[in-house]
């Protein structure tokens, strides 16, 4: 296992000039958005500290988050998983296999108790006794409780681990649940399928300066990432405002980039910081790209289908029958229920009118005194 | 049926001013609601100018959706504290039934509305037991509505009152869910309104004491004898 070396120290030992760790520093400090007054403390954390040892778990997922974490936009940033975090344990990136493996896993839990970060990717499954994911023996909710014991933080990557995502989708047959709904402590959630990658090394990044877990919101989400709206930060948001919306994938209007509310885009409903810090080094981002956002740092996104329409399918009445079909059928019910009703009144009523007028025939005059 | 010589009516003041106020407020807003919500939910392209900073129409259409919905719920909070306040027609007491009269009267109201049989005895002159019990429901999808749409409003203000409702958010699985929820009652208010109006017109005639210039002047009639 790696000593605790600082992360200066580590830079050092691989041949980087120490002005190359100031940049790396300030990187590092903007991305976490800490401001150029707090730049010491991110300078005396890296120099000082030792590199917190890490240990990353994967359960029911597809590492998509892994594989949006390596493609950090800044090279060091990248470098940060393999070089300057001391990541002890990952099934997917570790040389170890095996008892060996898992021997380095019990030891950091033992010699680093209450310092190391754990990182879980993936949903939990407790359907019949967590059988569906099981890691050297061990069922996945077992392991998550053991090392979540003496954790000195847990981050939930991505959607799976935060809300379950497409192994919790309907009908969730392994009954996969989010890493917060088993720990009882604070669990930073990042959702996303995946995350971005500058979001997760930013999330790191505060931990490894301040020493603690960055500001969250009710739902546990770092607020610098996801108290907006894509769609509050959208590029197309003006021809949202104008009224222009993109009609079909094909038409005028999509080539002219129109708003994609119309085509389903989930930006309106989706908490995230795809429109500000994109994707691939900040190239683009889904509705850049002329798709709509399909929400997936949200809760249940894949029941909230279909994708490309904006009303969901109305439950238990098939996919194409939206709230607005049933609320048409029962509103044209009503309207003709209505309207039959006030014929028959009608009908009915001419007789009492008849009987009325008869009845007050004696005010008239003409039959003075009749019966009474 | 011989002694029906014109019967002397009496005129009784049933809802007080801010009632009045309060349902056309009411009806307008929640007009101007359905209106906007729809065009929200399902909007059309319209383009009157070349480029998108020559037109907001859509914005437009969600600044009014915004606005009625403040006049819509502070007008809603009069009603409610009208109902602690106001004359016995506009108590709260008219709108849920816990006396056992209220139960006969409303079986009494539904063979009239459903079975066109004959009114028999006298029904409540104020709100009769199953309109009450109606609007009383309309409240709830009143709050209901309020919850979920300052819920949405949270998200896109600052300011303190729709922050009091995003805590509806997560209770609800996510703003999507808010969105769908929020739609959908939409329907309520517009099945509402046209079996409400025509429930108006249909008890001004059995009822035969002016329950539809009611709700504008205040008075409605009852038989002296
Ligand atoms: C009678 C009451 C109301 C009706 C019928 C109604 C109807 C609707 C409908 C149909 C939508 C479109 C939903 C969609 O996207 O599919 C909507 C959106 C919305 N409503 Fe309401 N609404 C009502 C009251 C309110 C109230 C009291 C508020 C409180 C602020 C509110 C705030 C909103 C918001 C924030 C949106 C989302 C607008 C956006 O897309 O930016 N609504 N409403
Ligand atoms: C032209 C349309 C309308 C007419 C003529 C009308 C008429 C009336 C009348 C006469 C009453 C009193 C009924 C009674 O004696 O029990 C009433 C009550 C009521 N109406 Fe309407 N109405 C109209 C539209 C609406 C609309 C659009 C709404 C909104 C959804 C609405 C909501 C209510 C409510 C909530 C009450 C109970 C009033 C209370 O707080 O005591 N009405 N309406
Ligand atoms: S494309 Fe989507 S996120 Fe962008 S403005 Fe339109 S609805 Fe909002």
């Amino acid at each position: 296992m790696a000593e605790n070396l600082t992360i200066w120290q580590t830079m050092q030992a691989k041949g980087h000039s120490r002005r190359e760790f100031l940049k790396f520093c300030s990187f590092a400090a903007a991305l976490a958005g800490i401001g150029s007054a707090g730049f010491p403390r991110v300078l005396r954390a890296f120099e000082k500290e030792p590199r917190p040892p890490v240990i990353w778990l994967h359960f029911q997922e597809c590492t998509c988050c892994s594989e949006s974490f390596i493609r950090s936009s800044h090279p060091i940033v990248a470098d940060v998983v393999f070089d300057y975090l001391s990541l002890d344990y990952t099934e997917t990136l570790q040389a170890a296999a095996g008892f060996q493996a898992e021997q380095c896993m019990e030891d950091t839990m033992k010699k680093f108790a209450g310092k190391y970060i754990l990182l879980v990717e993936g949903s939990i499954p407790l359907e019949d006794d967590g059988i569906y994911c099981t890691i050297a023996g061990k069922s996945a909710v077992d392991i998550l409780r053991e090392t979540a014991k003496n954790a000195a933080a847990v981050i939930a990557w991505g959607s799976c681990a935060s809300n379950g995502c497409i192994q919790g989708a309907a009908p969730n047959p392994t009954g996969a649940t989010p890493v917060h709904d088993i720990l009882s402590q604070p669990v930073i959630n990042v959702p996303g399928c995946p995350p971005i990658a500058e979001v997760m090394t930013a999330v790191v990044t505060h931990i490894l300066v301040f020493g603690k877990i960055p500001e969250l919101d009710s739902q546990g989400r770092p607020r610098e990432f996801y108290s907006r709206r894509v769609h509050d930060t959208c590029y197309r948001r003006p021809t949202y405002d104008a009224g222009l919306f993109v009609e079909s994938w094909d038409d005028e209007n999509a080539r002219k980039g129109y708003c994609l509310y119309k085509m389903g885009c989930r930006g309106p409903v989706t908490y995230n910081a795809c429109a500000v810090t994109r994707w691939n080094e900040g190239t683009s981002y889904p509705i850049q790209s002329g798709h709509g956002c399909l929400g997936c740092s949200e809760n249940g996104f894949w029941d909230n289908g279909p994708f490309y329409r904006h009303l969901a399918s109305f439950p238990g009445f098939g996919i194409e029958t939206t709230a607005d079909t049933i609320g048409t059928v029962v509103g044209v019910a009503a309207a003709v229920g209505v309207t039959a009703h006030a014929i028959t009144t009608n009908i009915r009523k001419r007789k009492l009118i008849a009987e009325e007028i008869q009845n007050s025939v004696p005010e008239s005059g003409d039959v003075e005194g009749g019966e009474e | 049926m011989q002694n029906t010589t014109t019967s002397s009516y009496q005129r009784v003041y049933v809802w007080e001013f801010p009632v009045r106020l309060y349902h056309w407020v009411n009806a307008i807003t929640v007009t101007i609601l359905i209106v906007t919500g729809y065009v929200i939910g399902n909007p059309t392209t319209i383009t009157y100018g070349n480029e998108a900073y020559q037109q907001y129409w859509f914005g437009t259409v969600r600044f009014l959706h915004f606005v009625s919905a403040f006049i819509f719920f502070f007008n809603f909070l009069v009603r409610i504290y009208w109902g602690f306040v106001g004359n016995k027609f506009a108590k709260w007491h008219n709108f849920i039934p816990l006396k056992k009269d209220q139960w006969r009267e409303m079986v009494e109201i539904l063979k009239v509305d459903i079975l066109q049989t004959k009114m028999r005895g006298r029904i409540s002159l104020g709100h009769n037991a199953l309109a009450g019990l109606i609007y009383f429901l309309t409240f709830i999808v009143f709050l209901f509505q309020c919850i979920t749409g300052f819920a949405m409003y949270s998200s896109m203000s600052s300011s303190p009152l729709p922050q009091l409702f995003n805590w509806v958010v997560p209770l609800m699985g996510g703003d999507f869910a808010v969105r769908q929820w929020h739609h959908m009652f939409m329907w309520f208010f517009i099945v509402f309104i046209i079996i409400h109006v025509y429930l108006v017109f249909y008890h001004d005639y059995v009822e035969g004491r002016g329950t539809t210039s009611s709700m504008v002047g205040g008075w409605k009639f009852t038989r002296k004898d």
